[in-house]
């Protein structure tokens, strides 16, 4: 009988509860074969529906369980053929055919079809969500999408407003708000014309290696490998992700070996770590740039001497290898490594003297900045850096610290002296970032141009303006990239910008975990290609 | 029962019924008075519930949209009328960020916190009492003096201090406890997939499934947040009873009870415990609903799906349907703990009835 058995582990309960704390429970020590267990903050997610996600963990599920026309490697960056299998674009460059990849199929067992994706491709426009724009910058609206996007047969017809450069509408083609979505199972759960936008929050119906099987928010996640994925299966059949707001617990766990990886870990965490043998730290980049930026409507920041002894007035690579260890690179142009055209060299180091001579150059006596700063511990630490070197040079610095939304709220109302911020990219193509610091199509105040960063900075780029424009209509993607670095290289030059450093991301692994990749600046997590 | 033979008196059963009615009416319109408060809250805090929603980058159509979808081009009074009707049929909207509706997420946070908070105010009960007596009826001796400075420690040391180091030793080092979260990840998927969730608390679901080797695995996860937590309601629960006991031994009926030669203990834990009780209950009644609401670092650091940290979370991103929503729930369970402890009053003191 099962009575007696069930008894006495009731007893053995009772007996756990009575030791409070001390009780000698048997614990299953490492996470289960089958399931990767990822440890991380998630409740960024705002939806699921790549129609509206648009926040890192919610593009990490969405990675995993859609496939987009075209795809990023996770192992490289390269772009890739994804459902799309070939491409081509017609010589007036506004007409592109896609040829859609035979016998794929969703999970839910439907073929994959042009109508799908022409369909998941209208609809982003239709429901015109947050993400909406990588898509309409196309000339796309509610009205034309449907003449714009078509499908025949196995082919898809794309049209754009304007000859774009096809690597622009390529790399927003790999963004999380282009995944092809299944047209059937999706209508199937329309909700008061909602297109399955609710629905989608906690269900998946994607070509993904995995299928969503649960989502809870602020707990976690957890997919499920499905069989017959067109890329070959993933190796890990199951992804359970456990938000974990405490980096400290985080570590924990990993330590102990009750989760297989751990996302968001603090330099402390991982300098705690780095003795440890069963754990390796992983290094990549994301897509964050740190940069200071300077009001032109204070006249100092026009003079190009004194803009140029702040550039030599910055100790990168000590911030880099101290206070800020572990979460940035030293990074110089506006483009995050990754990205077309970024450019890795980094001409500018704290040199006092030199800019001593610069400043006295700029004929500017006893400089003041006032630098806004938010009130975070890295970032006043990074400003305590900065305040100390400039002062060396003799600029002083008078920190104003305040709460993040406020700063953000007085720099989009351009009523700041100088700001230190950090910069996320949109979508995976340079326009993304050469188009809001080296744009301004209105330099006015009542232009309100606040997605312009140029416009923030009253800064009127110029002539660069025109080159960032002329990059994104260039259709030789070598001579594209080309422009980009020019672009960055004049606009570092000249630009009331000083751009510092890229964000790295150090992930913690168990030692038997293999091949997870993150994304990088331009994706996001692959979990497919992981093993343990 | 000798009064209720009194001509003129009510049973005392009858009369708490009666009692309780009018309490019950009271509520009902307390409840209303929260409702009220948090919409005004809600209207008047400098937070754009649309900004909130849709980001940064929303162009105006998206804003108008979305104010149209929130009710907000409503009359200030339609919409405190709907709310209250929403209110009361359980409907606290959906969340601005998840999407998903309040009261699902409060029904998957509010059950982690209640387990979490009770097995803390038993912990706490257990040992807070005794504690305090035994400090009590020997003031000023090693005993006393160890409860005391115990107890103070209690009240100064901050608790995400306490609950990082407790998660160090007893889980990092000894492996005395489970970690993190409710369950370990391999009973995380059974947990919802294989056990039949009756209640939302790990350790009643399992049990009522016969799943004892989850169960063994809940408490192991539920043990040291919910010590931790018992510590601090301890150090508040043993602090008051000492005084409280001491306040009443030095009464006139102790000494007559102590002349009359009746046994210590029985002076103790009789004649004083039932007066001490009756402050006593407000005392555990606050420290278990703090708990419930206010346990958020420790949530925190324990990864503890709790209530506290779903408002503050809330709070932090302007989510304000899930703050309205949390709060209602914490202030229904104020007002129902209050009423538990008013009818506790009236049973534990003659007076009172």
């Amino acid at each position: 009988m099962t009575f007696e058995p069930t008894l006495r582990r009731l007893g053995a309960a009772a007996f756990a509860a009575l030791m409070l704390g001390a009780s000698p429970v048997a614990l299953l020590a490492a996470t289960p074969a089958d399931t990767l267990v990822i440890a991380d903050a998630i409740d960024d997610i705002v939806s699921l529906d790549p129609a509206e996600a648009y926040e890192f963990s919610g593009l990490d599920i969405n990675n995993n369980t859609y496939d987009g026309l075209v795809e990023l490697d996770p192992t490289n960056g390269q772009m890739v053929p994804g459902l799309a299998e070939s491409w081509s674009v017609a010589d007036d460059g506004t007409t592109y055919t896609f040829k859609m990849r035979p016998g794929v199929t969703f999970a839910s067992g439907n073929p994959l079809r042009a109508e799908d994706a022409a369909w998941s491709l209208q609809r982003v426009i239709k429901l015109n969500k947050t993400p909406a724009f990588i898509l309409s910058q196309f000339g796309w609206t509610a009205d034309n999408v449907d003449k714009m996007v078509t499908a025949d047969g196995d082919t898809l017809t794309i049209k754009t407003d304007k000859a774009y450069a096809p690597t622009f509408l390529y790399n927003c083609l790999t963004a999380g708000v282009a995944e092809i979505l299944d047209k059937e199972t999706v209508s199937a759960h329309d909700a008061g014309g909602d297109m399955g936008n609710v629905w989608l929050n906690s269900n998946s119906a994607g070509t993904g290696a995995y299928v969503l099987k649960s989502y809870k928010p602020k707990e976690g996640y957890l997919l499920e490998a499905r069989k017959g994925h067109w890329r070959g299966d993933a190796k890990i059949p199951k992804i359970l992700m456990r938000h974990t707001p405490e980096a400290a617990t985080q570590r924990l766990e990993l330590e102990k070996g009750d989760v297989d990886v751990a996302r968001t870990l603090t330099p402390v965490d991982l300098e705690g770590l780095k003795g440890n043998k069963d754990v390796t730290i992983q290094q990549d980049v994301g897509g964050q740039i740190y940069y200071l930026a300077f009001n032109q409507k204070n006249e100092n920041y026009k003079n190009a001497k004194f803009l140029d002894a702040m550039r030599w007035s910055i100790d990168y690579q000590g911030v880099a290898d101290t206070i800020m260890k572990g979460t940035v690179i030293v990074h110089q142009a506006f483009l995050p490594k990754g990205y077309l055209g970024a450019l890795d060299d980094t001409p500018y180091k704290l040199d006092v003297d030199k800019a001593k001579a610069l400043l006295a150059e700029s004929g500017i006596k006893d400089p003041e900045v006032k630098l806004s700063v938010r009130n975070s511990p890295d970032r006043m630490d990074l400003a305590q850096s900065i305040q100390n070197t400039f002062g060396q040079v003799g600029i002083k610095v008078d920190l104003k610290v305040g709460e993040g939304a406020e700063q953000l709220k007085e720099y989009r109302a351009r009523q700041h002296d100088a700001t230190l911020q950090t910069w996320g990219p949109d979508y995976p193509d340079p326009n993304t970032n050469s188009s809001t610091f080296a744009e301004n199509p209105d330099n006015s105040d009542e232009a309100k141009n606040t997605g312009y960063l140029a416009w923030r900075n009253a800064y009127d780029p110029g002539e660069l303006k025109a080159e960032s424009q002329a990059a994104v209509m260039e259709r030789d993607p070598d001579k594209r990239k080309a422009m980009y670095e020019d672009l960055q290289k004049k606009s570092r030059e000249t630009s009331p910008f000083i751009i510092m450093f890229q964000q790295a991301r150090e992930t913690g692994l168990r030692n038997n975990v293999k091949g997870f990749y993150t994304g990088g600046a331009t994706d996001s997590a692959a979990y497919w290609l992981a093993t343990k | 029962m000798e009064q209720s033979d009194i001509p003129g008196h009510q049973a005392p059963l009858l009369r708490i019924a009666r009692q309780a009615g009018a309490t019950t009416a009271q509520l009902l319109v307390t409840f209303i008075g929260l409702l009220a408060v948090t919409f005004i809250i809600s209207r008047v805090v400098p937070i754009d519930p649309v900004s909130a929603l849709i980001g940064e980058r929303a162009t105006a159509d998206q804003i108008a949209e979305a104010r149209l979808r929130l009710g907000l081009d409503e009359p200030l009074w339609r919409q405190f009328l709907l709310y209250v009707w929403q209110a009361l049929h359980g409907d606290f909207g959906l969340s601005i960020k998840t999407h998903q509706p309040v009261i699902q997420e409060i029904a998957r946070f509010f059950p982690a916190t209640l387990e979490l908070s009770t097995l803390a105010t038993i912990i706490g009960v257990l040992i807070g009492i005794p504690a305090g007596v035994l400090a009590a009826t020997r003031p000023g001796s090693l005993p006393d003096q160890i409860v005391r400075l115990v107890g103070l420690m209690g009240y100064s040391m901050p608790v995400f201090w306490l609950a990082l180091i407790g998660l160090l030793v007893f889980y990092g080092d000894l492996g005395w406890v489970g970690g993190p979260g409710r369950l370990d990840a391999s009973y995380d998927m059974m947990m919802e997939f294989e056990v039949t969730q009756y209640t939302g608390m790990v350790l009643v679901d399992t049990a009522l499934n016969g799943r004892w080797d989850m169960f063994a695995n809940a408490f192991s996860h539920i043990i040291l947040p919910a010590s931790i937590l018992g510590y601090l309601s301890m150090a508040y629960i043993s602090r008051m009873t000492r005084s409280f006991m001491m306040n009443e031994l030095g009464q006139e009926y102790i000494t007559t009870a102590r002349v009359k030669g009746m046994p210590e203990r029985r002076v103790i834990w009789v004649h004083a415990m039932k007066n001490v009780m009756v402050p006593l209950i407000t005392v555990i009644a606050l420290s278990y609903a703090f708990l419930l609401e206010g346990a958020v670092l420790t949530e925190t650091i324990f990864a503890w799906p709790g209530l506290g940290r779903y408002i503050t979370d809330a709070l932090l991103v302007a989510d304000m349907p899930a703050v309205l929503g949390g709060t209602v729930v914490v202030g229904a369970v104020y007002i129902g703990l209050n009423m538990v402890s008013d009818l506790l009053y009236r049973l534990a003191d003659p007076r009172a009835r």
